[in-house]
This record gives C-alpha cells, sequence and structure tokens, in this order.
C-alpha cells in the first residue's frame, strides 16, 4: 500500500483549487437562477428534483474529502464514516422534528408523532435543547467529534492499524446501526425522521428556501475543501503524509504519531457530520439505514474512482459515481450493482491513483 | 448364517400364506363390520355412544382410535345428502369446506361444504369416558414412547377412574420411563386424596419432576384462599410442598442455564464455520475477502439446486450439497483469486475495496439468475424436531448436527493444514514466501488453492446456514461483519483462536439476550470487540515469532 501511496500525486497547485472552486461558485450562481428565475417552460429552466439532487451530491462531496483527508492523506482506511454523516443528520433531523411543533399528525406540541405513537409523556433528556438552531448545529459538530475522539483515542493509542482498524470502523458503523434500528432508543425506530416542515422559519418545500441551502452548501463544501487543503499543505500535512508513507519512521523521527492521526480523524469525522447535518434537510428525511457498512464502502469507492489524495478528485468521484447511479437506478436497475461492482475492481486494478491519475502530468503542476 | 436366514424366510412364507387364506373372509368382515357399529353413532343418545364406543374398541380396527379421537375432539360429521360419516381434518373456523377423511380406510375422501355436514355431538362425560377408552387403548400399545404421551395426556386432568386405570397399568408396566410418568400421575392423585402423610411422601415424589404442571399444582398447595386460610391444611405438606418447589426452581433454572449454554454453543459453531474459512483467506494469507460472505450464498444457494434436481433425494439432499457447494465455492474462489487477487498481494485496503465489488456482482449475479426473493430450502425430516431430555431440557435436532458439523468441518480443516502436502505447502508459503519458492515450491498455485480451500469452506458454511436463515441475494451480507468479528477476536493466522472464539463469542452473545434482548446484546457484544481490539490489537491468540513480525 505505502509503495502506491508513494506514487500518488502531491498536486496542490492554485490551479487546481481554481478550478473546483470556480466551478463550485457556478453551481451555486447558475443552478439557482436557473431554478427560480428562469421559467418553467424555458429549456433551461433547473427543476427542483435537479436542484436537490445537486444538493444531494454536493453532500456527498463534502463526506467524500472528508474520508479523502483521512486515507489519501493519513492512510486510515475508516470504514465508518457514514455512521458520522448519519449522526450529523440525526442532530439536524433532531432540529428539524422539533419545529415542526403542533403540525404533526398528533398535534402534540412537544414531542415528535413517533414517540406520541409509543406513548412516551416526556422528551428524553438527549431531546433538550434541540428546539434551538445554534445548539443543534453545535451537536451537529460535537456528536460526531466525540465519537470519533474517543474511538481514535482508544484505537491509535493501542496502534489499531490498517484492515484492522478499517474492520473496527465497520463495526462500529454497524453496532449504531443496529441501535438506531430500536425504536426504544429515542430516535424513531427503522423510521427515522420524516415529514419535516421548515427551518429557521423557512418553508422547506419552497424552492427559495432549497436554493438557499445549496447555496450554503456549496460554501460549506468551498470551506471544507479549503481548511482539508490548508491542512495537508501545512507543515502537520507533511507529518501527516509521512505517517501515510512510513508510520514507524515518523515515530522513531519523534513526531507523536497517534495525536496527529487523532486530531485528523476528528476533523474529517466533523467534516462528515456538518455534510449529513445539509443532507437531511434538502433530501428530507433521515433513517438508519444511513449507517449501514455498504454506505462508508461506497464512500471510499468515490474517493477511489475520483483518485485518493487529491480532494478535488475525491469531490468529482462523488459526484460522477452518484450520477451513475441515479441513472442506473432508473434506467437499468438491475444493472446498477453489476456497474458499481465492476467500478471497485475496476479501478483498484486497473487505475490505483483514480481518475485524477489519467490527467496530463504538466496539468498536476508539478 | 445361512440357515437362521432360510429358517427366518419360511417363518415369513408361512405367516403370508396364513394371511393370504384368511383374507377372503377377514378382508370383507371387519370393515363392514366397523362401518356397521360406526353408522349407529348417527342417532345414539349420549349414553349409547358410550356403548357404540367400547364396541368400535372391541373391533379392534385399526380405525378405532383415530375415529374416537376425532369424536372427542368434534371432529367427527355425518355428511347431509348421504348420511356417510367422515372424520374432518382440521375445523379452522376461517374454512369453508373441510377436507373429509373415511373413517375406515382414513384415506381422504374429498371435501365438502361446511354448512352440508352435522358434527356428531358429544358431552362432559362422553368426553372423559372417550379420553379413559383411548387412554386405555393407548396403554396397551407396544410402544412405550405411546403409552407414556398417553399417561401424560391422562396427567392432565386426573378422575377416579384415570386414577384406576393408571394404578392397574402400574402393575403391569414394564417400561422405567413410563413408570416415572405414572408414579407422578399417581402422586399428584395422592395429593387430592391421600392422608397428610401420604401427601408429604407424595409432595416428595414430586420434587424430582421438573413439568410446569407439577409445579404449578405444588404452588397452589401453600397458597391461601380468599378468606385466608391455607388451600392445604397440613402443615408439614405445606413446608414439605415449599421444599419442593424450591428443589423444582433449583433443578428447572439449572436446566435453562444449560440450555443457554448450548443455545450460545450452537451460535457459537455457526459463527466457526462462517468465520473459518475467512481464517484461512484472512488469517493465513492476509487477504480481506469481503466477498466471503457472498461465496457462502453460494453455498446457500447450491443446495437450493440440489433439492429443486434431485427431488426424490430430499432426505440425502443437504449430504450431497455439501461437497457440491465447496466445490462451487471452491472453484468461484480460485477463480477470483486467479483473476483479480493475485495482483493486489501486499496491497490489503485494495484487496478489501475490489473483493466488495466481487460480492455486488454476486449479489446481482443470484439477483438475475434466482430472482431477489428468498428461495425456500427444505429441511430433511432427519434434522427437525427435537431430542427431548427431561422436562425441562430439551434439543432441537438442527441445533445440535450444526454443531457436530462444524466441529467436523474444524478437524478436517486442521487435518489438511497439518497432514497434507498441500497444507505443509501452504503454512510454508504464508510463513516465508521467498524460501518456499527457494525450496520448489509453487507458490501461486499454492495462492490459488489456499484461498479456493478458504472459498470451498464458506460454501459449506452456506449449506448449514440454508438450514437456519433465508437462503436469498442477502445471507452473506448478515454474516460477514460477525466472520470478520471472530477472525479478528480469536486472533489472526490462528484457527483454534478462530474456534474459541467464535464459541466463546456466541455463549457471550445467548447469556447477554435474556437481560438486554437481542438487539442490545449484540450491541453490546460489537462494543465490547471494540474495547477489546484496543487492549489486544492481535486478539486472543496472538501469533509469536517471525510470522508475526511479517504480518
Amino acid at each position: 500500500m505505502s509503495a502506491i501511496a508513494g506514487r500518488l500525486p502531491l498536486s496542490f497547485s492554485d490551479r487546481e483549487s481554481l478550478w473546483f472552486l470556480s466551478i463550485l461558485a457556478v453551481i451555486a450562481i447558475a443552478v439557482p437562477i436557473l431554478n427560480l428565475a428562469v421559467p418553467p417552460s424555458s429549456p433551461l429552466h433547473v427543476s427542483t428534483y435537479v436542484l436537490t439532487l445537486v444538493g444531494k451530491y454536493l453532500c456527498y462531496a463534502m463526506l467524500a474529502i472528508a474520508v479523502d483527508l483521512i486515507w489519501g492523506f493519513c492512510g486510515i482506511l475508516s470504514l465508518g464514516h457514514a455512521a458520522f454523516f448519519a449522526l450529523g443528520g440525526y442532530a439536524m433531523g433532531m432540529y428539524l422534528m422539533r419545529q415542526i411543533g403542533t403540525r404533526g399528525v398528533y398535534g402534540h406540541p412537544v414531542l415528535p408523532d413517533f414517540m406520541v405513537f409509543l406513548n412516551w409523556t416526556d422528551l428524553p433528556w438527549f431531546w433538550y435543547g434541540f428546539d434551538r438552531f445554534w445548539f443543534a448545529m453545535l451537536m451537529v459538530a460535537v456528536v460526531p467529534a466525540v465519537l470519533a475522539y474517543v474511538f481514535g483515542w482508544l484505537a491509535f493509542r493501542s496502534r489499531v492499524t490498517g484492515v484492522y482498524l478499517s474492520i473496527m470502523t465497520q463495526a462500529l458503523s454497524y453496532a449504531l446501526m443496529l441501535a438506531f434500528f430500536r425504536n426504544d432508543m429515542g430516535f424513531g425506530g427503522n423510521n427515522g425522521f420524516t415529514d419535516f416542515k421548515d427551518i429557521l422559519g423557512f418553508d422547506l418545500q419552497q424552492d427559495t428556501t432549497r436554493s438557499v441551502l445549496l447555496v450554503v452548501t456549496v460554501a460549506a463544501l468551498a470551506a471544507s475543501y479549503c481548511v482539508c487543503r490548508a491542512i495537508v499543505a501545512s507543515r502537520a500535512g507533511r507529518v501527516i503524509r509521512a505517517i501515510r508513507d512510513a508510520e514507524s519512521r515518523t515515530r522513531f523521527l519523534g513526531y507523536r504519531v497517534e495525536s496527529y492521526k487523532l486530531w485528523v480523524f476528528v476533523f474529517s469525522a466533523v467534516v462528515a457530520g456538518v455534510a449529513g447535518a445539509l443532507y437531511v434537510p434538502q433530501v428530507g428525511i433521515i433513517n438508519p439505514s444511513e449507517f449501514e457498512p455498504i454506505n462508508s464502502i461506497e464512500v471510499v469507492i468515490w474517493v477511489a474512482v475520483g483518485g485518493r489524495g487529491t480532494l478535488f478528485g475525491a469531490a468529482a468521484g462523488a459526484a460522477l459515481v452518484n450520477y451513475a447511479k441515479t441513472y442506473f437506478t432508473a434506467a437499468l436497475p438491475e444493472v446498477w450493482l453489476y456497474a458499481l461492482g465492476a467500478i471497485f475492481v475496476g479501478v483498484t486494478l486497473f487505475l490505483p491513483r483514480g481518475l485524477a491519475g489519467l490527467m496530463p502530468a504538466a496539468s498536476r503542476g508539478k | 448364517m445361512t440357515l437362521t436366514t432360510s429358517g427366518g424366510q419360511r417363518l415369513l412364507w408361512l405367516l403370508l400364506a396364513a394371511c393370504l387364506a384368511a383374507l377372503p373372509a377377514s378382508a370383507q368382515t371387519p370393515d363392514d363390520e366397523f362401518r356397521a357399529v360406526l353408522a349407529e353413532l348417527r342417532e345414539a343418545s349420549f349414553s349409547d355412544k358410550e356403548s357404540i364406543a367400547d364396541k368400535l374398541i372391541a373391533t379392534s380396527h385399526m380405525s378405532a382410535r383415530p375415529v374416537l379421537t376425532a369424536l372427542l375432539e368434534d371432529r367427527l360429521f355425518v355428511r347431509s345428502q348421504d348420511q356417510q360419516i367422515f372424520i374432518v381434518s382440521s375445523t379452522e373456523e376461517s374454512r369453508t369446506q373441510y377436507e373429509l377423511i373415511d373413517p375406515v380406510s382414513l384415506s381422504r375422501a374429498g371435501s365438502a361444504p361446511v354448512d352440508e355436514l352435522t358434527k356428531i355431538g358429544t358431552n362432559n362425560r362422553l368426553r372423559r369416558f372417550l379420553r379413559i377408552t383411548i387412554a386405555r387403548g393407548a396403554l396397551a400399545n407396544p410402544d412405550p414412547d405411546v403409552r407414556r404421551a398417553a399417561v401424560r395426556e391422562l396427567l392432565r386432568s386426573l378422575d377416579a377412574s384415570a386414577i384406576e386405570l393408571l394404578r392397574q397399568r402400574k402393575t403391569e408396566e414394564t417400561d422405567a420411563r413410563v413408570l416415572y410418568e405414572i408414579d407422578t400421575a399417581l402422586a399428584l392423585a395422592t395429593l387430592d386424596d391421600g392422608d397428610a402423610a401420604a401427601r408429604v411422601a407424595a409432595v416428595q415424589t414430586l420434587s424430582e419432576r421438573l413439568s410446569p404442571e407439577v409445579r404449578n399444582r405444588l404452588a397452589a398447595l401453600i397458597e391461601r384462599n380468599d378468606d385466608g386460610s391455607f388451600a392445604e391444611s397440613d402443615e408439614g405438606v405445606r413446608v414439605a410442598a415449599a421444599a419442593a418447589i424450591e428443589t423444582i426452581d433449583t433443578a428447572r433454572s439449572l436446566y435453562s442455564g444449560v440450555e443457554t449454554l448450548f443455545f450460545g454453543l450452537s451460535l457459537g459453531s455457526v459463527l466457526v464455520l462462517v468465520a473459518i474459512g475467512l481464517a484461512i483467506t484472512f488469517g493465513v494469507m492476509g487477504v480481506i475477502n469481503m466477498a466471503h460472505g457472498e461465496l457462502m450464498m453460494l453455498g446457500a444457494y447450491t443446495t437450493y439446486v440440489v433439492q429443486t434436481a434431485l427431488p426424490g433425494y430430499i432426505e440425502w439432499s443437504v449430504l450431497i450439497a455439501v461437497p457440491a457447494a465447496f466445490l462451487v465455492a471452491g472453484l468461484a474462489g480460485v477463480l477470483i483469486e486467479r483473476t483479480i487477487i493475485r495482483f493486489l498481494y501486499g496491497r490489503p485496503l485494495e484487496t478489501l475495496l475490489a473483493t466488495f465489488g466481487v460480492s455486488l456482482i454476486l449479489q446481482q449475479l443470484v439477483r438475475t439468475v434466482f430472482s431477489a426473493n428468498n428461495r425456500s430450502v427444505i429441511t430433511p425430516s432427519w434434522m427437525s424436531g427435537t431430542l427431548p431430555i427431561n422436562d425441562a431440557l430439551s434439543i432441537t435436532y438442527n441445533r445440535l448436527y450444526i454443531v457436530i458439523f462444524s466441529l467436523i468441518v474444524f478437524g478436517l480443516l486442521l487435518a489438511v493444514l497439518k497432514r497434507t502436502r498441500l497444507g505443509l505447502d501452504i503454512r510454508a508459503v504464508s510463513q516465508n514466501r521467498a524460501m518456499a519458492r527457494a525450496m520448489g515450491i509453487r507458490s501461486e498455485w499454492v495462492d490459488a488453492m489456499t484461498f479456493g480451500l478458504g472459498a470451498g469452506i464458506a460454501g459449506v458454511a452456506g449449506v448449514a446456514l440454508s438450514q437456519l436463515t433465508n437462503v436469498g441475494p442477502n445471507l452473506g451480507q448478515s454474516y460477514i461483519i460477525d466472520s470478520f468479528m471472530v477472525v479478528v477476536f480469536g486472533g489472526v493466522g490462528n484457527l483454534w483462536g478462530t474456534l474459541i472464539g467464535g464459541i466463546s463469542l456466541g455463549v457471550i452473545n445467548k447469556l447477554l439476550e435474556p437481560y438486554a434482548g437481542a438487539v442490545l446484546g449484540k450491541i453490546l457484544v460489537l462494543v465490547v470487540l471494540i474495547l477489546f481490539i484496543q487492549r489486544r490489537p492481535r486478539g486472543l491468540f496472538p501469533q509469536t515469532g517471525r510470522a508475526a513480525e511479517a504480518a
């Protein structure tokens, strides 16, 4: 693995970032305008469905960047990042559920519908505070961060690495999925949360609200890209890459490998959590299937397709694979799993550096 | 030897000849006689029905008991159109048509709408009489199991005639297990009408029994009536009863502990079975095979195909499927190794992704070929049913066979690795590839064979799983995380670790279940495992020496 990792392009030319950020800017400006200002009769009109789809891809791109940061640059293959994504989503979902208020089916002012349905009389303690937006947003970051910190602290300190770590993260995600499927956990069981009404007082069904959410998502994606880029370009970033290529040697040189890994892991989990929080209001539902191990593995394949260790490649891979998924599941549903499987096999065998590896060396700026 | 056989044969022929000679005379009479007696039931009063029942028994016709049982269970009907009497197979309320059975030949006789049938009624007295009559017949049956079942049936509601019948039987009975049941019933009867000393003795006899009926009866002894007086007047009997209940409860909780342990053992052996193939590919070769679950799925589908292809050999199908599944999954494994994995050695994370891709393709392949619905795999009759140990403990055969089967597979695998040339090669390559090659071992061939072996065992595990869960495209996914956990817990590269790891995980899971529920128990086990790996990153039995350095 390290042999391959050593050959990965260390491409952080400003030209690529410029391209990436410009594309994001174009999306942020063009898509809402084409949706809101252009009449539906015009061929240039972007439907609400496409708007939501773009928003979804952008959230996935953010998740992919989070995975690329730890896998592509630090060599930690997490098969549980969908769990952080889902936790962020659940935190946002809890806020949105509290916003429904008396408009639910049972019209209870405090309790969400599913709790009334389960004959609960009081709000569980962990639901306190989620009626406030700032608190929910804090939890979107804090919950994944704390979980990542505890898990990472235990794992990295006792030097669980490589495949073992991957399997452990998968088990973590699996355990969370089983837990969230339980009704008495207080998270809506297998139905999860849905039927959201509004966010900060704005109707979620309105195209304007959706457009604003899209712009916010673009901003968050751009921000996380820039921060990740800053991290990997910094001195600490070089240590992180050194850990990926030769962990023991880095340790012998006197660096505290565990702390570096831990902080990158926690930061990556936070990015994933924020992505999940932006995903939920746009998609309109969150349920325990988001924790499924296969989701985490799919994220890894987005990164692999786009190109490990490039950040923009990961984002592009997420968008591409998901576009293919949307297309195939609608047009040829039975072919999709063959295609996805073939992508897994083909990319690992023939494109170890992903699509980014196909770009001519000159344009990689190095 | 020859002499005995021919002697036996001659006897057989003689008997047959005697039967044939008797046939023309007797073939008509008993059936007709039986039918004639039976016909009297149509218009008889309740008391007449008793004497008719006696007559039916007296014909010693083989249909007498089924007919009386049907009468007892309100399943004997008269068809309006021709006044014929029929047994009805089931009288569920939802049915509008009843399936008819001829009362003489006991063969199917078509069906009839509910409103064209009139039930032959019974009253309490008649039912009691029928019960005793049937039980008396059953108590004379040469099969001890039938006799035991009859005693147990009587034991549910004892009355004077039943007790009399049991007392009488006790003097003739030779089978210890039937005697044991009779003693239980008689002791229960003594509680109602014996004197104080006899009741204490009866309670003591009952304290060695485990059935819930006995416990409930004893518990009733120490209860108070509504007016505050004790249900049982004698102090000594109450003390004895309290002690007996305690004895029974201790024994029952002991047996339920044994049962939990056995459940754990059987779950554990399933885990061992699904993980042991992985222990080869992951543990010995260092290859993360995410398609392991799908190879098990292939094995399960092989069982289905064998049963579909050979509908006449259902009893043998599982045994035929074991080698077939080994071949199918093993060949699939060799194919995967040759086309994909061999390019990825030394890159475990890439192997993980590529094999995951293979697992998706295999799942979809199965959906395309067999449809996305679950396929039903038949359990051979010798694998279903339970083995009763006593009233508090019974063991289902399929669990028992799974335990035995996984131990056999484990033993065979161990033997292959330790005693065969292939095993020697596998161990050599896994310890030092370069040196093994220098010694002339074709390491590539060994890789393919090792992977094929692991995959084949996954297929064999799939045959076992087909008897336990639904056979569908998602069969593999539900076991893959468990099997990785077992291998990681037991320690990579150590088959004994896999055995102990799997069985202890199964037992821990089942021990937690009563307190935490099935799902929460599983979550707890996963969390404990995650914590355990932090403490011992290389599992229960870590590899030591040079192999560990290389890993």
